[in-house]
């Protein structure tokens, strides 16, 4: 039963991590680049979550809806602002960049809140937790609203891609981004609204993350970005499905490994996984590997 | 940018080229589907394309020919907007698309196909078609998502158009095939279906017999003339085979080192000198 318990667990931190890893994902699909400053717009997102519910005293629906505005909004700047330019420029340039606006929204947070961790409100998600079992196992509502956000956003995500006009565009422009615009599809816009949803979905993998482990500081977003980052690249970069399975299986990894293996050596054991899946399937799991065109 | 006149000409050994264009007569007094003047573009130090004019008519079907190298397709990325010429101008139906980018050019209709095969070979061969077909269809996203009535019944629509232009091909019974799994002589088939999904006034073909065996290549031809006079629509193509060219365009025209050596109707060309001496040699050495 505290395997059960565990496993709940860790398909919950898992599913927090799907999420932001879908931001690295579809952004690296489409613009082909890794935006390093995705886990930081996750901590931003939480601020302003964090605002909302503390000073402006908002509903925590509207809360989330702020945020995932506003970060859907910081997304498009960040694209607009930093990457367009260097859409031309080596991948190296543009990887140097992303980690420059890491930092720049790191310390714009220092700047804004301060460095003294603040405590996200527990009224974020008000729903009771779940007995089952006969009380042998506890569901946390946190845990409860993180998986269910994670199966819907993934419905609606696949639902996108394959049946919306823009979700085709950016199937299009992540196979062949020459041919795509010349059959007439705007190629900047498409790379901006894959960083709006990417922001927005990371809002929300902000506001489930601090609700369910409630310190928040400038640095809140950093680990669970690389490890997102991580589960990407497990799952198969570039592919929906592979960041949603990558990241609910680094969860799990990580929570048995703690449970089981060792407290300390839980991250550890998260990046040995990788680093074998990468040695054995380099593509990752569900990655497909990528043919030269001639 | 600012448009220089070439003066170069009249050094080179070539024949001049006569200027007035060749477009066939039932296309005379229409405005010109391209147009283009003094047209050039520069690599670094290298010229590859210098003062290439052409004007096609409304439903002339022209053929671009020459060696490897000559820079054909480089002319289609410059008609495309894929590159921004160095000198000279396009005009698409009459409109100048100096400044304009790739996706505008393609709105104004011009479409294209490739050398080597670019479908998007991971979506299905109707949606690939649907592609084309989505600037000319208003979408409303959330419809998409929520799958309303509305989203419903565009699909049906696009889906009908989409089936009605894979006809062209009998290639309705693949449209739910994946684009990479079709054969080759089909995948090409598929890319001018795409093209022709975006609405285009000027087909731009580069290479459609490219790998077909000579049936296959009657079947294309046919297909061609059949396009132009259902959809009133100019084809140019850039073709290595001879049969193709010679067989179907109307109007000819022969690059070679990124200028225009020759331009005229079958006959013409092929009993050009200059022509047979770019792709032959000279007569002389071969003589001796």
């Amino acid at each position: 039963m505290i395997f059960l318990s565990n496993l709940v667990n860790g398909i919950s931190l898992g599913s927090i991590y799907a999420i932001i890893a879908l931001g690295y994902t579809m952004v690296y699909g489409i613009a082909k680049m890794l935006n390093f400053a995705h886990g930081d717009v996750i901590m931003i997102g939480a601020y302003i979550a964090f605002c909302a519910l503390q000073y402006w005293n908002v509903p925590p629906l509207l809360a989330l809806l702020i945020a995932m505005a506003f970060c859907t909004l910081l997304g498009i700047t960040i694209e607009g602002l930093a990457y367009r330019p260097l859409r031309q420029a080596t991948s190296l340039a543009v990887l140097i960049t992303a980690i420059g606006m890491s930092y720049l929204l790191q310390n714009l947070a220092l700047l804004i809140w301060g460095a003294n961790p603040k405590n996200f409100p527990s009224s974020m998600i008000q729903i009771p937790a779940i007995s089952l079992f006969g009380e042998q196992l506890r569901i946390s509502g946190v845990t409860l609203v993180t998986i269910l956000a994670n199966i819907v956003i993934m419905i609606l995500l696949t639902s996108f891609t394959m049946h919306t006009k823009l979700g085709k565009a950016m199937r299009c422009v992540s196979e062949d981004r020459g041919a795509a615009e010349l059959m007439g599809i705007n190629v900047n816009q498409t790379i901006s609204a894959t960083f709006a949803i990417g922001s927005a979905l990371a809002a929300i993998a902000g506001i489930l993350l601090c609700s369910a482990y409630p310190t928040l500081m400038p640095t809140t977003g950093s680990m669970p970005g690389i490890k997102a980052f991580t589960a990407a690249v497990f799952g198969g970069i570039g592919s929906i499905p592979g960041a949603m399975l990558g990241g609910v299986l680094l969860g799990v990894i990580e929570i048995l490994g703690k449970a089981y293996i060792s407290t300390e050596l839980g991250d550890a054991i998260v990046f040995a996984v990788l680093i074998i899946v990468l040695l054995v399937k380099p593509t990752g799991l569900l990655g497909k590997p990528q043919r030269e065109k001639v | 940018m600012t448009v220089r006149i070439q003066k170069r000409n009249q050094d080179t050994k070539m024949v001049p080229v006569p200027s007035e264009s060749i477009i066939p007569e039932r296309d005379l007094g229409k405005l010109p589907v391209l147009e283009c003047k003094h047209l050039g573009i520069d690599f670094g130090g290298l010229t590859a394309v210098e003062d290439f004019n052409l004007t096609i008519g409304k439903t002339e079907i022209a053929g671009l020919i020459g060696p490897n190298g000559a820079g054909k397709t480089t002319v289609f990325n410059l008609l495309t907007k894929v590159y921004e010429p160095t000198r000279g101008t396009v005009m698409i139906n009459g409109i100048d698309t100096h400044g304009m980018d790739i996706v505008q050019a393609s709105k104004l209709g011009i479409a294209r196909t490739f050398q080597n095969i670019r479908l998007f070979s991971k979506m299905s061969v109707e949606d690939n078609v649907r592609i084309g077909l989505h600037n000319q269809i208003k979408y409303n996203m959330f419809s998409g998502i929520l799958r309303l009535p509305s989203y419903w019944k565009r699909e049906k629509q696009q889906h009908e158009k989409a089936l009605e232009l894979l006809s062209i091909f009998g290639m309705q019974d693949m449209a739910d095939m994946q684009a990479g799994s079709l054969p080759y002589g089909a995948q090409r088939r598929l890319e001018i279906v795409r093209a022709l999904a975006t609405n285009p006034s000027l087909l731009l073909l580069d290479e459609p017999a490219a790998g077909m065996n000579p049936h296959e290549t009657q079947e294309l031809m046919d297909n061609i003339i059949k396009i132009r006079d259902q959809f009133q629509i100019a084809v140019l193509l850039i073709e290595h085979d001879m049969n193709l060219v010679m067989g179907i365009c109307e109007g000819i025209c022969v690059l070679n080192y990124g200028k225009i050596i020759a331009k005229g109707t079958a006959e013409d060309i092929q009993s050009n000198p200059v022509v047979i001496e770019a792709y032959l040699g000279k007569q002389k050495e071969a003589q001796a």
